[in-house]
């Protein structure tokens, strides 16, 4: 099957996936994806629910294992890599999980903590002060103290991002970070992730089928497509809109078409 | 028929007529509602069994209030329809009703996804369920190996766990259990005294019962109850906690720090059930001791004394000792279901309360097992 590619900004590659399969058991979730994000990029994982992103998402960072094919950060390939340098891999990593995923029985400040203190030799002081500051640059200064369950879920998805940015990835991969959300906080959220990217220079990735926050923050994108179970088109979420003619892309990024969405599929 | 429908019904009803071009015209009347009884379906299948009719039509002219009652009748009407390769014509219904069942129909239903619930030959059972011993066994030893790997690591001190996490979790596999442990166990030795005061009171010999209560509480009742009670009481918490961290993708997020989870959950859970195994044992065996007091200076008149004396010549520290072995070998087997049946936990609330469950059970089978194989080797082995 063609692949439909939109001019994307090209920069030097950073993660890059090889004929990647994905499959439990014997039922193939998305077969055949290939797709490079360059370093610095905002890079929209996009489909309709239940297609296979948060999977995608789970297998750059190595939680299911891929069928077959390959997975390489930089030039190194993270597949192949055993558990210890795996491990120093994804220290460069961070993750946002769709719910967050904040050690419950910690409050704030301690989830924070927990990757800096295992991975840094700094005094619990200054393991303090920086969870202060990663707290501070999600808005969420003063709730150091606060277990999640006292803090609203908007709240929680910006302090599973300080703790994923704790080490200072060069990754940050999000799952639908807008789910649950209102329009204003969900916003918010997407002002954050470019602000991110502007400061830190952060490669970021965001599986998402939040048309707004596909447009306003997408600068490349794959589309994974149910029917066919595998990428149809890639590139920039504006081009592909402008001149995508893939039909199920074109639905897709445009709601369905104008007016109603008559055509319902099971 | 007339009267019927004139008076002010409370029911649905039903009437069927043939038109003379071969339509059976369906008349609905009255209220259709889930909550009023309506006629069955039934009544326009045999009418349509009977032959001769080339076409359905609805009259809804008498039709009051409906619901999805009504849209249930009218789904299975029209199902027969297609059935029999019937024309049905929706027109005489009220447009509210036209447009669900076009909702209805509209999206087609989604090849396989119907999953058949047809009872697999006994043989085909028989094969799935020894297929899934297998890989029982399989995900056991797989965890066996990790912990054991992870306590290798621990040997090393390159362990990563956090330390205070283990305070606690030391805190409420030990202290926190004292009461509930101090009941059982007392109230372990008073039975055990009781009943064996019952028999050796018609012997007269009734200073017996300080060998049977003490050498009863060291070597068995102490390590088995207290690992019961544990069971029951930290073996389901650890399988519901790391469940529950399954299911909120907390373990995951453990994952991509670079953390391993058995080495940063399971451990320390192990270690602080093993270290408070024996404790809790010994505690449990001085406490079914005093339970066994109680009915010897109560009920049978011994002197304390006296009792105490029985006690030390009839047990010994060998005694004392196999049960506080026992104990921690019984804090393995606990921490390990616990921590094993939480981790294979499926994603959802029932999934966590059967992870639970199922925690308790494996582990007291696991107790009674070993602690009846423990039995027969001490016996061969003189102990």
């Amino acid at each position: 099957m063609a692949v439909f590619a939109a001019p994307a900004p090209k920069r030097e590659p950073h993660i890059v996936v090889r004929d990647l399969t994905m499959a439990f058991g014997d039922f193939i979730v998305m077969k055949d994806l290939s797709f490079t994000i360059g370093r610095g990029d905002v890079f929209i994982i996009m489909g309709g629910s239940g297609c296979g992103k948060s999977t995608l998402l789970r297998h750059l960072v190595g939680l299911t294992e891929p069928a077959r094919g390959e997975i390489f950060y930089g030039k190194e390939s993270f597949t192949k890599a055993d558990e210890a340098r795996r491990s120093e891999l994804l220290r460069r990593i961070g993750v946002l999980f769709q719910s967050g995923a904040l050690w419950s029985s910690m409050t704030l400040s301690e989830n924070i903590a927990v990757p800096l203190e295992a991975y840094t030799d700094l005094s619990p002081a200054e393991i303090r002060d920086v969870a202060c500051l990663k707290l501070a640059l999600v808005g969420l200064k003063g709730f150091e103290d606060y277990y999640p369950n006292q803090i609203s879920g908007g709240m929680q998805k910006r302090a599973a991002l300080a703790r994923a940015m704790a080490l200072d990835p060069d990754v940050l991969l999000f799952d639908e970070p807008s789910a649950g959300l209102d329009p204003i906080s969900s916003r918010l959220l997407d002002d954050l992730i470019l602000e991110l990217r502007e400061s830190l220079g952060s490669t970021i990735a965001v599986v998402t089928h939040e048309l707004a926050s596909i447009f306003t923050i997408g600068d490349n994108s794959v589309f994974l497509d149910t029917e066919t179970r595998t990428m149809i088109a890639t590139g920039d979420p504006k081009e592909l809109l402008a001149h995508c003619d893939v039909p199920s892309v074109h639905r897709f990024l445009t709601r369905g078409g104008n007016g109603r969405a008559t055509e319902r599929k099971p | 028929m007339t009267d019927r429908s004139q008076a002010t019904t409370t029911r649905g009803e039903l009437s069927l007529v043939h038109a003379s071009d071969g339509t059976l015209v369906v008349r609905l009347a009255g209220p259709w509602l889930l909550s009023s009884s309506r006629p069955s379906p039934q009544q326009v299948e045999h009418e349509l069994a009977r032959g001769g009719v080339t076409r359905v039509a609805f009259d809804a002219h008498e039709l009051e209030r409906w619901d999805s009652g009504l849209l249930a009748f009218l789904t299975d009407v029209l199902g027969q329809c297609q059935e029999r390769k019937l024309a049905a014509d929706p027109a005489g219904l009220p447009t509210g009703v036209q447009r669900l069942l076009a909702l209805a129909a509209a999206v087609p239903e989604r090849a396989g996804a119907r999953t058949s619930k047809v009872r697999p030959a006994w043989l085909v059972r028989v094969g799935a369920a020894t297929l899934g011993l297998f890989e029982g066994a399989d995900e056991w030893f797989r965890f066996i190996g990790e912990l054991t790997l992870a306590f290798g690591r621990l040997a090393r001190f390159r362990a990563r766990f956090p330390s205070a996490d283990f305070a606690v979790l030391v805190q409420q596999a030990g202290a926190e259990a004292l009461g509930i442990v101090t009941l059982v166990s007392f109230l372990v030795g008073l039975i055990l005294a009781f009943m064996g005061a019952v028999q050796l009171l018609r012997f007269g010999a009734t200073i017996y019962v300080a060998d049977l209560v003490g050498l009863g509480m060291a070597r068995e009742m102490g390590a088995v109850m207290t690992a019961v009670v544990m069971a029951g009481r930290t073996g389901a918490a650890y399988a519901a906690q790391l469940g529950t961290m399954k299911v909120t993708q907390e373990i995951d997020a453990l994952t991509t720090f670079g953390f391993r989870p058995i080495e940063y959950l399971v451990l320390p859970r192990m270690m602080a059930l093993c270290l408070m195994m024996p404790l809790l044992c010994l505690y449990s065996d001085l406490m079914g001791l005093l339970g066994g007091v109680v009915v010897g200076t109560g009920m049978l008149d011994l002197s304390v004394t006296q009792y105490w004396h029985e006690t030390v010549a009839a047990v010994h520290l060998t005694d004392f000792l196999l049960g506080i072995f026992k104990a921690g070998l019984f804090g393995v087997l606990i921490a390990l279901a616990g921590c094993l049946r939480g981790m294979q936990s499926g994603s959802s609330a029932s999934a966590v309360g059967d992870a639970a469950t199922q925690a308790v059970v494996t582990s007291i089978v696991l107790i009674i097992v070993t602690d009846g194989s423990l039995a027969v080797i001490c016996n061969v082995l003189g102990i």
